[in-house]
C-alpha cells in the first residue's frame, strides 16, 4: 500500500515536472554575421518568454539548405524554425511545408519592405518573415576614381563603369578595375548574371517557358562580361565568388565591386578593411532599359508544417523580425550591425540614416521587382532566380558554361548554345515544354 | 666503405620519410597556425607563416558561440558506443569465418564489402524515413547504429585477415586441454590477436569520429557531434578561415591525441602479419 502511494506520489510529481518542462525550439539558421548576433541576444528572448528554450543548429548556406529542405520534404519535424531565402518561400509555400505565419497587431506587417513582403507572400498569406533584405550594390574606390579624373554619379550605367574600369586598371600595381563574381552556381555567378542580363533586356525563358539564352541579349550581355572581365578584372576570377572579391577588395586591389549590400558593412570596417574609409557606393548600373542589374535577396524565418510547437515558434519569429529587435540591436552593437533591408521604419529613423550606405541599400532594394524582373514580361517570380524547384541544379549547370566562357575554355557563342541545350533539356524533362 | 653507403643511404631515407610526412601533415599544420591569426590574416596574399600577431581570439569566438563539450560527448559516445557495437558482432563473426569456413564465407565477405560500394546519398531518404518513424533523427543511438552498420564491413574484414594468421592448431591444442569456446576465445584468441584487435578499434574510432555525411545529415541540435561543430563555422558571406581553423583544431585535438599515443599499436597492428 505504502509502495503504491509512494509510486503514485512519484509518478504524479514526474508528470508536474514533465508539464512545467520548457519547450525547447530548434533553430536551423545560417552562419552569417547577422544571424550570429541573433544567437547571441537570445537572453532577451527567453526572459520575455520564460518556458521556452532555444537550440541552434548553425550551418553554412549550401548544408543548410540541403538539410533543411531534406527534413521539410520528409515532414521530419526536427527543426520548428527555419532559416530560408526568398527562392525557398514561394516554392515551399505552394507544396503547404509552411505554415502561414500571423502575428499581433503591434507587429505592424505594413511596415515591411513591399518587394520582400510580396515575395514571402502567396494567396493574401504571410509564409515567412523576413530577418535581413539584401539588394546588390557597386562598391567603389573613391580615391582611385579621384585620381582617374572619373566621377562617380548615384546611378551609373554599365558603359561608364566598364570605362572606369578599364581607366583605372594598372596591372602592374594589382590594381583591377572591376571584380565580379565568377564561380559557378545558381547563387554565386548566376545571382550576379541573371541580375545584370535583366538590365540588358535579357531573360531566362519567355511566357510560354521556352529558354531564351538563344536571343541576342544574353548573347551580349555574356559578351560585355567577359570582354569586361579580360581587361579589368583580376586574374583567375572565374573562381571568385563573395568572400575572394571581400578579400581583393578589402586588401585594395579592386576598384569597384559589385556584389550583395551586406558587404558594405565590411569593407567598411576598419578592422577588416584596409579602404575602409574609401569606399563609395553607387546603384547597381542600367542600360537604359529601364531595369537596374541589382537582385533582392532575404534570409527569412518559416515555421515548418512538421513541427508541433507552431505557437512557440512564431512566438520566437514575432521577436526576431520585430521593430524592438532592431532597437535592441543598436543599443547593444550600435546601428550600423542592425539587420538590414526589413523594415520601412527603420530606413525613416535619423540615426540610421547616418550609416553611409543605409539610403543606398533602400534604394538597391526598392528598385527591384521580383515580379516583374526584367524587360519583357517573364511566367516566373525572381530578380536572380527563377522561383521553380528545378533552377537549383539548372542554374548551376548554366552557371558552368558561363564561369568556362570567362576562364576561356569555350566561347562565349559555344557557352551560350551549351546553356540553351541543358535549359531545353531540363524544362522538357520536368514538363513546362513539349 | 660499406658502412657509409649505409649511412648515406640512411640519411636519403630519413630525408625522404621526413618530407612525405610533413607534406601529408602540412594541412593539419596549417590549420593549426591560421587558428591563431585575424580574419584578415588568414587570407592575406602572400600569406605569413609564423610572424604574425598571434591571437586566442578564434578560440575564444568558438567557445562563446558553441558548446564544444556537447559536441566532444557526442563523438566519444558515437565513436565508441560504435566501434563496441561494432566488436560484439564482428569478432565471433569473423572468428566463425576464419576458423571454420563454409563454402560460401569468401562470398558473403565479397557481399559485405559490396554494401560500402554504394554512394551513401543513395539510401540517405530512405534511412531518413525510417529514422523518422522509430524516432531515431538527432539521437545517439540513431548514429551509434548507422555508424555501427556503415564500418562493420570493415571491421569484419580486417579481424578476418589478423585470425586467418593465427594457427588454427594452437585452437585445437586449447580445445584437446579443455577448454571451452568463451574460455579459447578469451584466453588464447584475444591475446594472440591483441595487435589487430587494437588497430582494427583506433582505425574504427578514426573512421566514426571523422565521418561527415551521415552524422551531418541525421543530427540537428542533441546529437550532433564534432563533424557538425566544424561545419557552422564555413560561410559563404563573409570570412570564416580563422574561426573555422580553431573549430578543426578543437575538433581534431582528441583523436589526433589518442593516436598519437597509441601509434605503435596501430603501426603493429596495420603491418600485422604482413612478413610471414
Amino acid at each position: 500500500m505504502n509502495l503504491k502511494a509512494l509510486l503514485l506520489g512519484a509518478g504524479s510529481l514526474l508528470a508536474l515536472g514533465v508539464a512545467a518542462q520548457a519547450e525547447t525550439l530548434t533553430i536551423a539558421t545560417v552562419n552569417n554575421g547577422d544571424m550570429i548576433r541573433m544567437q547571441k541576444l537570445t537572453d532577451d528572448f527567453t526572459a520575455k518568454n520564460p518556458g521556452i528554450e532555444l537550440e541552434w543548429v548553425t550551418m553554412e548556406e549550401n548544408v543548410l539548405r540541403q538539410k533543411v529542405t531534406q527534413d521539410i520534404a520528409t515532414r521530419g519535424g526536427q527543426y520548428d524554425v527555419m532559416t530560408i531565402g526568398t527562392y525557398e518561400v514561394p516554392i515551399w509555400a505552394k507544396q503547404n511545408w509552411l505554415l502561414p505565419l500571423e502575428f499581433d497587431e503591434g507587429y505592424d506587417v505594413d511596415d515591411l519592405l513591399p518587394p520582400i513582403r510580396d515575395g514571402l507572400t502567396a494567396d493574401g498569406k504571410l509564409y515567412a518573415a523576413p530577418f535581413y533584405g539584401e539588394s546588390s550594390m557597386i562598391m567603389y574606390r573613391k580615391d582611385l576614381f579621384e585620381e582617374a579624373g572619373i566621377e562617380m554619379p548615384d546611378a551609373p550605367s554599365w558603359d561608364l563603369v566598364a570605362d572606369a574600369a578599364r581607366k583605372i586598371t594598372d596591372k602592374d600595381k594589382e590594381i583591377y578595375g572591376i571584380c565580379l563574381r565568377g564561380k559557378a552556381g545558381w547563387g554565386e555567378n548566376m545571382a550576379f548574371l541573371t541580375a545584370t542580363g535583366n538590365s540588358f533586356g535579357a531573360r531566362w525563358f519567355d511566357e510560354e517557358w521556352q529558354p531564351q539564352f538563344d536571343q541576342p541579349e544574353w548573347k551580349e550581355t555574356l559578351q560585355f562580361y567577359v570582354d569586361l572581365m579580360n581587361d579589368a578584372g583580376p586574374p583567375g576570377a572565374s573562381s571568385n565568388g563573395f568572400n575572394e572579391n571581400l578579400a581583393l577588395f578589402q586588401s585594395g586591389k579592386c576598384g569597384m565591386w559589385i556584389d550583395a549590400t551586406v558587404a558594405a558593412s565590411f569593407v567598411t570596417n576598419p578592422d577588416e578593411s584596409r579602404v575602409a574609409d574609401k569606399v563609395g557606393f553607387a546603384l547597381a548600373p542600367d542600360n537604359g532599359l529601364g531595369k537596374r542589374g541589382n537582385w533582392l535577396w532575404a534570409w527569412t524565418l518559416a515555421v515548418p508544417a512538421g513541427t508541433q510547437k507552431a505557437e512557440a515558434a512564431t512566438k520566437f519569429i514575432e521577436w526576431a523580425t520585430s521593430k524592438d529587435y532592431l532597437e535592441l540591436v543598436a543599443s547593444k552593437e550600435g546601428w550600423a550591425n542592425v539587420p538590414p533591408g526589413t523594415r520601412t521604419s527603420l530606413y525613416e529613423n535619423p540615426e540610421y540614416a547616418k550609416i553611409p550606405f543605409a539610403k543606398m541599400t533602400l534604394d538597391s532594394i526598392n528598385s527591384a521587382d521580383p515580379k516583374n524582373p526584367t524587360v519583357k514580361p517573364v511566367p516566373y517570380v525572381g530578380v536572380q532566380f527563377v522561383a521553380i524547384p528545378e533552377f537549383q541544379g539548372l542554374g548551376t549547370a548554366v552557371g558552368q558554361q558561363f564561369s568556362a566562357a570567362l576562364a576561356g575554355q569555350i566561347s562565349v557563342d559555344q557557352a551560350l548554345q551549351n546553356a540553351q541545350q541543358l535549359a531545353v533539356r531540363e524544362m522538357t524533362k520536368a514538363g513546362y515544354i513539349k | 666503405m660499406a658502412r657509409e653507403a649505409s649511412t648515406s643511404r640512411k640519411l636519403t631515407y630519413t630525408v625522404i620519410g621526413w618530407s612525405i610526412g610533413l607534406l601529408i601533415f602540412f594541412p593539419v599544420i596549417w590549420t593549426f597556425l591560421t587558428s591563431f591569426k585575424t580574419e584578415g590574416e588568414a587570407i592575406a596574399n602572400p600569406p605569413s607563416f609564423l610572424f604574425f600577431n598571434w591571437t586566442l581570439e578564434n578560440y575564444h569566438e568558438v567557445q562563446d558561440r558553441s558548446d564544444y563539450l556537447k559536441h566532444v560527448i557526442n563523438s566519444v559516445v558515437i565513436s565508441f558506443g560504435s566501434t563496441g557495437l561494432g566488436l560484439l558482432i564482428a569478432v565471433p563473426a569473423a572468428w566463425a569465418m576464419a576458423f571454420s569456413p563454409g563454402k560460401h564465407t569468401k562470398d558473403i565477405l565479397m557481399w559485405m564489402l559490396s554494401t560500402k560500394m554504394l554512394p551513401p546519398v543513395g539510401v540517405l531518404v530512405p534511412i531518413y524515413l525510417i529514422f523518422r518513424d522509430y524516432n531515431l533523427l538527432d539521437t545517439q543511438l540513431g548514429l551509434v547504429i548507422v555508424m555501427t552498420l556503415i564500418n562493420l564491413p570493415i571491421i569484419v574484414w580486417m579481424l578476418y585477415t589478423y585470425f586467418r594468421e593465427i594457427p588454427g592448431e594452437i585452437l585445437e591444442a586449447a580445445r584437446m586441454d579443455g577448454a571451452s569456446l568463451g574460455k579459447e576465445i578469451v584466453y588464447v584468441l584475444a591475446p594472440m590477436a591483441v595487435p589487430g584487435i587494437a588497430s582494427t578499434v583506433l582505425l574504427n574510432l578514426i573512421l566514426a569520429w571523422n565521418e561527415a555525411f551521415w552524422t551531418l545529415n541525421l543530427t540537428a541540435a542533441k546529437a550532433a557531434p564534432l563533424t557538425a561543430f566544424i561545419a557552422s563555422y564555413s560561410s559563404p558571406e563573409g570570412l570564416f578561415w580563422a574561426k573555422l581553423s580553431a573549430a578543426s583544431t578543437l575538433a581534431i585535438a582528441p583523436i589526433l591525441i589518442i593516436g598519437w599515443f597509441s601509434q605503435k599499436q596501430l603501426v603493429r597492428g596495420l603491418t600485422f602479419g604482413a612478413v610471414k
